[in-house]
This record gives structure tokens, sequence and C-alpha cells, in this order.
């Protein structure tokens, strides 16, 4: 299978890999996939408290090439929107964004679930109701 | 430097033909192009000498004898012959085949046709290692049993069964023995009296030879077996195989038998010795660990499992460069991790952190010096990235974590 040109971009440049420290009040943290899945992506968003702004993502994927340049591409977008715009994020951009074939869709939903379980992280540890997820199929 | 880009090490694949190959295959497209069944006219006994000779040296390499050798398209088709052509002929006798879990799927996938045509399939687990227990064997024989199905060497981890055991067994029992020795042939020694075989599939393109041909041994005395044909047709190859005989194909077949009957014993050496080289240096990464047994054992795979990272992303990282291969899911058409790795015994994530690699005739020193550099620069690089390599080096248990399966 031959991959976009952006996916490779980002496989070989990847953006924002890294960690936040999980323990403060203002990172969120999601964690998703399972290793026996072959994909399992860690997204961390750190929110400007003042202006509900992403002011930091990190992430970091075990997966394919599309794994992780999905998870890159997400925390590029996710720096700068605030909690609520982040939310609008759909896997479908993604895939558009990406150019994945139809057997690596499942790595922009992927992408999207670990978005939403960093701002639900984020969202709980700050007395907020968690956010009830809709099912995407992986 | 003066080393090409893309380096091959998927030889368990398919192997480039040899170019002695060729060469002795291109008369038979243009001047020598007779059907072999044309028995009045000079076209068709050079044909039908052609394929003559080929059956010598492809019955050599193997030990046989020419008349035991038949010509199929390749081992898919032999196994297929092996499996349905010797249940249908043996029905008065039994309905029992053992076969084992790490089989090609040319094997597996006919025995499941087998076992919906009213036959009754073994699947023998194997060890973690790869290897069948022959004690398991002999207790799956029963009254009905008609024929034993074990591959020789496998084509993902490169394990080679006791074959003389499992004939002594089959033997002992009166029971057939069948091997799919599609790996194996030509990289190893073959012997078909020595090793107790009974029907034997190999391929062209595995050994240098040409895709789109391969053999099925039958061996014709002690016992005589028999097989079914699959084909209806001219009744070619003493019936059991009818179609047009693929004379070129043939005539490559045997060029490429001729050639590693010759070279196999200085080849093995030379690339057991590489292949070697390569697993020592990419196991002194951390948590890398080899797949099946590492003594008996192909001379030119190897198979090995670097944790925490998934086979395809790594591949990702040299894929322009080195051709290999990965029993990660997101290689395979299935979406479902190696079953072979998983027949040992090891974890999804394992399975899917596995690459393949398959030397051959044409691998050089510095290929593999290159490839040592390349798949640990990228391992290490993907290590960094992955969330858990970074939990295994804080002394998380990654089983401990509540996973979400998707």
């Amino acid at each position: 299978m031959a991959y976009s040109d952006k996916v490779i971009d980002h496989y070989s440049n990847p953006k924002n890999v890294g960690t936040l420290d999980k323990a403060k009040q203002n990172v969120g943290t999601g964690l998703v996939g399972a290793p026996e899945c072959g994909d399992v992506m860690r997204l961390q968003i750190e929110v400007d408290e003042a202006t509900g702004v992403i002011s930091d993502a990190k992430f970091k994927t075990f997966g394919c090439g599309s794994a992780i340049a999905s998870s890159s591409l997400a925390t590029e977008w996710l720096k700068g929107k605030t909690v609520d715009q982040a939310l609008a994020i759909d896997n479908m951009d993604i895939v558009e964004e990406l150019n994945l074939p139809p057997v690596k869709i499942h790595c922009s939903v992927l992408a999207e679930d670990a978005i939403k379980a960093a701002i639900n992280d984020y969202r709980v540890k700050n007395g907020l109701e968690a956010l009830v997820l809709d099912e995407k199929k992986h | 430097m003066s080393l090409k880009l893309p380096i091959y090490l998927d030889n368990n694949a398919t192997t480039p033909c040899d170019p002695r190959v060729v060469d002795a295959m291109l008369p038979y497209f243009t001047e020598k192009f007779g059907n072999a069944a044309s028995r009045n006219h000079s076209f068709g006994w050079d044909a039908e000498e052609a394929v003559d000779y080929a059956r010598e040296q492809v019955a050599k390499l193997i030990n046989a004898d020419p008349k035991e050798i038949i010509f199929t398209s390749g081992a898919t088709e032999s196994d297929n012959l092996a499996l349905k052509g010797v249940f249908e002929m043996y029905q008065s006798k039994g309905n029992h085949i053992i076969t084992a879990t790490t089989e090609h799927k040319a094997v597996l996938d006919t025995c499941k046709h087998i076992e919906k045509m009213g036959g009754s399939v073994t699947y023998l687990p194997v060890a973690a290692d790869g290897l069948i227990d022959l004690k398991e064997l002999e207790n799956a024989i029963t009254d009905k049993t008609i024929l034993i199905a074990i591959m020789y060497g496998n084509n993902e981890i490169g394990v080679i069964q006791p074959v003389r055991e499992i004939s002594a067994i089959a033997r002992k029992h009166g029971v057939l023995f069948f091997t799919d020795a599609t790996q194996a042939v030509g990289k190893v020694p073959v012997d078909v009296q020595a090793d107790g075989i009974d029907l034997m599939a190999f391929s062209g393109h595995k050994m240098y030879g040409p895709k789109g041909v391969g053999a099925l041994y039958v061996r014709r005395k002690n016992p005589r077996v028999k097989v079914t044909a699959q084909m209806d047709g001219g009744g070619h190859e003493r019936g059991m195989r009818s179609g047009t005989m693929n004379v070129p194909g043939i005539v490559g077949l045997g060029k490429a038998c001729e050639l590693c009957m010759n070279e196999m014993a200085d080849e093995a050496k030379r690339l057991s010795k590489m292949r070697d080289r390569l697993e020592n240096a990419l196991l002194e990464l951390e948590e890398s660990y080899v797949n099946g047994n590492r003594e008996h054992r192909l001379p030119h795979v190897c198979n090995i499992s670097f944790k925490y990272v998934e086979g395809e992303g790594l591949m990702m990282g040299f894929n322009k460069n080195i051709a290999l291969s990965s029993g990660s899911a997101c290689t395979s058409a299935s979406l479902e991790p190696s079953y072979v790795l998983k027949a040992l015994g090891l974890g999804d994530d394992l399975a899917h952190s596995s690459l393949r690699f398959g030397l051959g005739r044409f691998t050089t020193d510095e290929q593999i010096d290159y490839t040592i550099e390349q798949i640990k620069t990228t391992v290490l690089k993907l290590r960094e990235m992955s969330p858990l390599w970074e939990m295994y080096k804080e002394g998380i248990d990654l089983n401990s974590i509540e996973w979400a399966h998707h």
C-alpha cells in the first residue's frame, strides 16, 4: 500500500511528540486503543485556564504510519483551539487531510477518540461532567 | 557507497529468477515452443525431451525417481492435489487428516474444504518454539486416519519440523505422510527416501525459478501412492494433473533445482552466517525476541519481535529502501496479526511487532550492514514515540491497564 505524501511527512517529521505532566490540573490525557489491536494513542492537551484555549498538545502513538500521522495532525489542529472548538474535530476531517484509504479510517477514529478522551479527562479534573461520547465504529 | 537500493529481504515471499534459469527457459518461448504432448513432430519431441530432462533435474534434488514428479502450477495447487486427491482416493480407508495450526493457508484452507466434504481434520497445536509434539501427533491417529500433513519448514518463522520422526510415526501406523516443503526444497537437503516422505509439494519461485510452476512428489513404491485428479482433461502427468505442460516454466524449475543441487550447501552456510549476524545485531536492542526455534530452522530466515513498536509503522521507516514482511495485522488483507505467531502463544501485541527477514542467493554483507543500521535507528525512533515504551520504562505493567478494545 502506498502512503500519501502527508502521511509520510507526519511520520518522518512528527509534530508534538512528547509527554505533558499528567498530574497538572490543566492537563488532560486521553489513552485509547489497545496493544493487541496494533494501535495505542496517548494524546494530551494543556489548557490555558484564563482563556480556555489549548496552549499545548503532545502525543505518543504505538501503531502504523497512518496512526502516527493521524495523532500528529490532531495535535497540530488542537493547538490554539478552545476546548469546545476541539470537540468539533471530526475523524473524517483527518481522513480528508491525510488522504487515508478505507482500511486506515480506524486510525482517524482513534485520533478523534483520543481528543475526546483527553478533553473529558480535563473536564473531570476541573469538576465538569464527562461528556457522553457517541461510539464510532473502529 | 555503492549499495544499490532497494534491498530485497523478502525471499520467503518469492525469490528473483536466477539469470541462468532465465537463459535456460528462453528458447522454449520462441524456437522450441512445441506442445510436449504432440507426439508426431519435432516441435513436440523437443518439448517432451526438455520436460523429461527437467523431471530428472527435479527428481535428483530430492532423491526421487523422475516418474514420481507431477508438474503443477505451484505449491498451492500441489497442496490441493495432495490433500483432496488423497482424501478422495483413500475414502474407503478413512476420512481423517492430521495437520498443524502453523501450516500455510494453502493447506489449512484445503483442510477446511475437506471438512465440508465430510472429512475430519485434527489441527495440532505447536509449542512456543513452533515445533509440533510427536506424542500428540501419534495420539491423534485413529483407525480412520489416512494422512498426516505437516510442513517441512515454516514460511514465517523458518522452523523445521522433525520430518523423519513424523514419517516414522506415519509408517508405523500405515498412514501416508504429506509435507509442504515449499520453503525447504533447494535451501536444505530434502531427501524423500531418507525423510520417508510419501507426497511433497514445492514451487519454482521460492528457489530462484519462475512463478507459475511447481511440483508434487508422489511416491510410487513402498507404498505406491495415488491421488485423484482435481482437474479433468487430457490425462497428463500419469493422469493426476491434466493440462498442457508449461514447458518454459518446467525447464526453469528443472534448472533452478540443478543450481540448488550444486550450490545449496555453500549457500546455506553463507546465508546462515549472515542471518546470525543480522539477528545477533538486532537482538542487541532491548526487548527484542526471536520467534520460533533457533536451532531447527531454515538457514536464511529469521523472525524478530521488537516489543512496543508496531510492525507496519516500523517498516514504514525503511520500506522505500528495504523490502521485508511483518506479522502485523496492518500488512495483511485480513487485519488480523499473523496466525502463525499467535499459534506460538505470542500475544497479539508481540505478533504486531514482528518483522520477517528472508535472505537469499543475492543478499550481500553490505546489504545486511545497511539493514542492521536502518532497523536499529527506526526501532529506537519509534520507541521514543511509543506510549507503551514509555510505560514500560516507567515500570507500568501493561497488562494492568484496562484497554479499550475495538
